[in-house]
């Protein structure tokens, strides 16, 4: 899917930045050397550390003038590869091309002193962001403008609301010219209508071409602002394209992720779902039309196949396939399996195959649905692939809503008539 | 090109804002600055006229005393703001990129400000205990840039290493009151026996401070040279830039992981 995605953007834009096989390890002590005696009596022992792989080889591309979203769960690495990319930390290895002028910041409001006043502060921080002292100058009124601080430019920081200080570095962060913007959860903060302003900030980013690199854990405003979306999953890349598709695998993940935590504070219990020797696989499953074409979108009654794509590698005895549709990622619409529609498989031999689920007209209504698959035997269940393939219906010429199209006819009957 | 001005721009507002919050909240500001070795003076003046009568045999004592208080109080002064300059903005290296070279230069770009304010101090000083001033002033910036490489050189090697051990923070303390009494601030080098001489003259700050005293106060007084010869009496001139490259090239080497360590 990844390499798909690339050739779609792999156009005529230029690349902004380009980033090969970096990985990053950090050691970390077990017991921290901060002092010159334990470094002095320790310098002969073999030291002792763990390596912590924060990064491993990863490599991708941002074109110019791109929203690139960077996702993952906390510890995943998205903020060391931020920093890697800022040039705050070295890779381990690897390189990093970047084409243009990097904004050199990952939060606002960074170098702000509390002691110092509003005017005082936008000078510094103008500095760290790496301003000249004439921009500054030149920028100042529309940068007190912005920020709504008139009457209080020349109070001491730590005097003001968090929101003013919010909307003081905001708005200083916008005169940094930079090509290429690195953001770490800002917009994490402020309130909605601060929130409004950085919105249209970043419509103009988008209008000027710049480009913008964004971590943050707010799918919103991923799928909102990003073309493209990196997924990271513990250092690793678990996969680059567009956004909207990356969030759903990324919420995916997340809900199978705590599916599995609750089977595995219930030990022993037989739907464990992970298993170590996994006696077979589901390796994907497609949804064709009428033509046995695959597809995402269809229209409500058209005839559709689920099929189960299954990879044996130690015989079953009465398998089991089960599917299930559920709507918006919550609600569940249909759930069905083989032995449930009264058809039984005696047994199947290691090797590859798949099972169809033929509907024949789909009443499902215009949505997102998402569709479970599972594999399992007497013994239990081998493999569930929760809401991992998502699906589009269209209503067509129906006008109905919900779930299904359930088709009821409608007739008046009058019993009688009131008359004066 | 662009990037140096904008640096600049950096070390400038650092500076700035270091300067400012040094004094914040202190009702008499700067002018600690400039009362703080005054004061320090008045004691050791006291101590060394009335009570050993240690500054009676130099001539022009007192200014002989000012100025080695004056250039000894920068030299402690700068090396700890400076081996703190990276431990304390680690907020800022850790989320922003820029040379980190930036945070001591900036540190000592203060108090070097300080330094020349108060070297004017010292002339009113001299004038008024009528110790006459000369042409040799003109080569005053030279040995003070001497100094602030020596300075600087020391603050790179103490900052970085601070990073990773924070004991340098009290060895340095301890070093600088034995560095204190080895170098002629309070007392004259002609009360020191002629081998310990030798040695006390081999440390640059020695150096410094003796020839900053030639200039200000008289050429007769003793340099390095005059006590070492030509050869020994060139070692802490040499010492000092050997300090500055080897500071410059350990604190370069460390400053690329001082966002992880700091």
């Amino acid at each position: 899917m990844a390499t798909k995605d690339n050739k779609k953007t792999s156009d005529k834009r230029e690349v902004a930045m380009k980033i090969e096989n970096i990985s990053k390890t950090f050691r970390i002590p077990h017991e921290k050397h901060t002092s010159l005696k334990s470094a002095a009596l320790n310098a002969f022992e073999k030291k002792t550390y763990e390596e912590f792989v924060a990064l491993k080889d990863v490599s991708f591309e941002v074109k110019k003038g791109e929203f690139f979203g960077i996702i993952g769960r906390n510890g995943s690495g998205k903020s060391t590869l931020l920093k890697i990319l800022a040039g705050i930390y070295m890779p381990g290895k690897g390189k990093v091309d970047i084409k243009g002028k990097l904004s050199p910041f990952l939060e606002l409001g960074v170098g702000f002193n509390p002691e110092l006043t509003g005017r005082e502060n936008i000078f510094l921080g103008g500095a760290v962001l790496g301003l000249s002292k004439k921009e500054i100058e030149g920028n100042f009124d529309k940068i007190v403008a912005f920020s709504e601080l008139e009457e209080f430019v020349d109070m001491k920081f730590k005097n003001f609301s968090s929101g003013m200080q919010v909307r003081l570095a905001f708005a200083l962060s916008i005169f940094a010219h930079a090509d290429i913007l690195l953001m770490d959860e800002v917009l994490a903060v402020g309130d909605s209508n601060f929130q409004t302003k950085c919105m249209d900030e970043f419509s103009r980013y988008k209008k000027e071409g710049k480009t913008v690199v964004l971590v943050s854990h707010s799918m919103d405003s991923i799928e909102k602002h990003c073309d493209r979306v990196l997924y990271l999953e513990k250092g690793k890349i678990k996969g680059v394209g567009n956004a909207i598709k990356m969030v759903n695998i990324y919420n995916m993940d997340n809900v199978s992720y705590q599916e599995g935590k609750e089977e595995v504070e219930g030990s022993g219990n037989k739907n464990a779902k992970i298993m170590v020797d996994k006696k077979a696989t589901i390796e994907k499953a497609e949804f064709l039309d009428k033509d046995l074409k695959n597809r995402k979108i269809f229209i409500t009654g058209d005839k559709m196949t689920i099929r189960v794509h299954y990879k044996v590698n130690n015989s079953i005895k009465l398998p089991v396939f089960g599917i299930a549709i559920y709507k918006d990622m919550e609600q569940i619409v249909y759930g069905t399996g083989n032995e449930r529609r009264g058809v039984v498989f005696k047994s199947i031999d290691p090797g590859r195959g798949y099972v169809d689920f033929i509907f024949e007209q789909m009443p499902l209504l215009e949505g997102s649905y998402q569709v479970s698959v599972a594999i399992g035997s007497k013994a239990g269940l081998i493999e569930k692939q929760d809401r991992k393939y998502p699906l589009k219906f269209n209503n067509g010429k129906i006008r109905d809503y919900g779930a299904l199209s359930l088709t009821p006819k409608v007739k008046l009957s009058v019993k009688n008539t009131l008359t004066k | 090109m662009i990037k140096n001005k904008i640096y600049a721009n950096l070390i400038r507002e650092l500076a700035i804002t270091d300067f400012k919050l040094k004094y914040k909240g202190s009702f008499f500001g700067y002018l600690w600055s400039l009362v703080k070795p005054l004061l320090l003076f008045l004691v050791l003046y006291t101590v060394f006229t009335k009570i050993f009568k240690l500054g009676n045999s130099i001539p022009d004592y007192p200014v002989y005393l000012l100025l080695g208080i004056t250039l000894w109080g920068f030299f402690a002064e700068t090396t700890n703001l400076c081996m703190n300059s990276i431990v304390g903005r680690g907020d800022l290296i850790r989320k922003v990129y820029f040379p980190k070279l930036i945070l001591p230069v900036s540190s000592s770009i203060s108090s070097l400000i300080t330094l020349v304010l108060n070297l004017f101090v010292v002339f009113g000083f001299a004038l008024y205990t009528h110790v006459p001033l000369t042409i040799n002033l003109l080569l005053l910036p030279l040995v003070i840039l001497e100094f602030y490489v020596l300075v600087l050189g020391v603050s790179f090697f103490l900052a970085s290493l601070f990073v990773r051990f924070r004991d340098v923070g009290h060895i340095w303390d301890v070093l600088l009151q034995a560095l204190f009494y080895a170098t002629p601030i309070i007392y004259p080098l002609t009360l020191v026996p002629n081998r310990l001489l030798k040695i006390i003259m081999l440390n640059p700050v020695a150096q410094i401070i003796q020839d900053f005293r030639r200039i200000v106060i008289s050429p007769k007084i003793e340099s390095s040279v005059s006590v070492n010869g030509i050869v020994l009496g060139l070692f802490p001139y040499v010492f000092t830039v050997v300090v500055f490259i080897v500071g410059y090239f350990i604190f370069q080497k460390m400053a690329v992981k001082f966002a992880e360590e700091v």
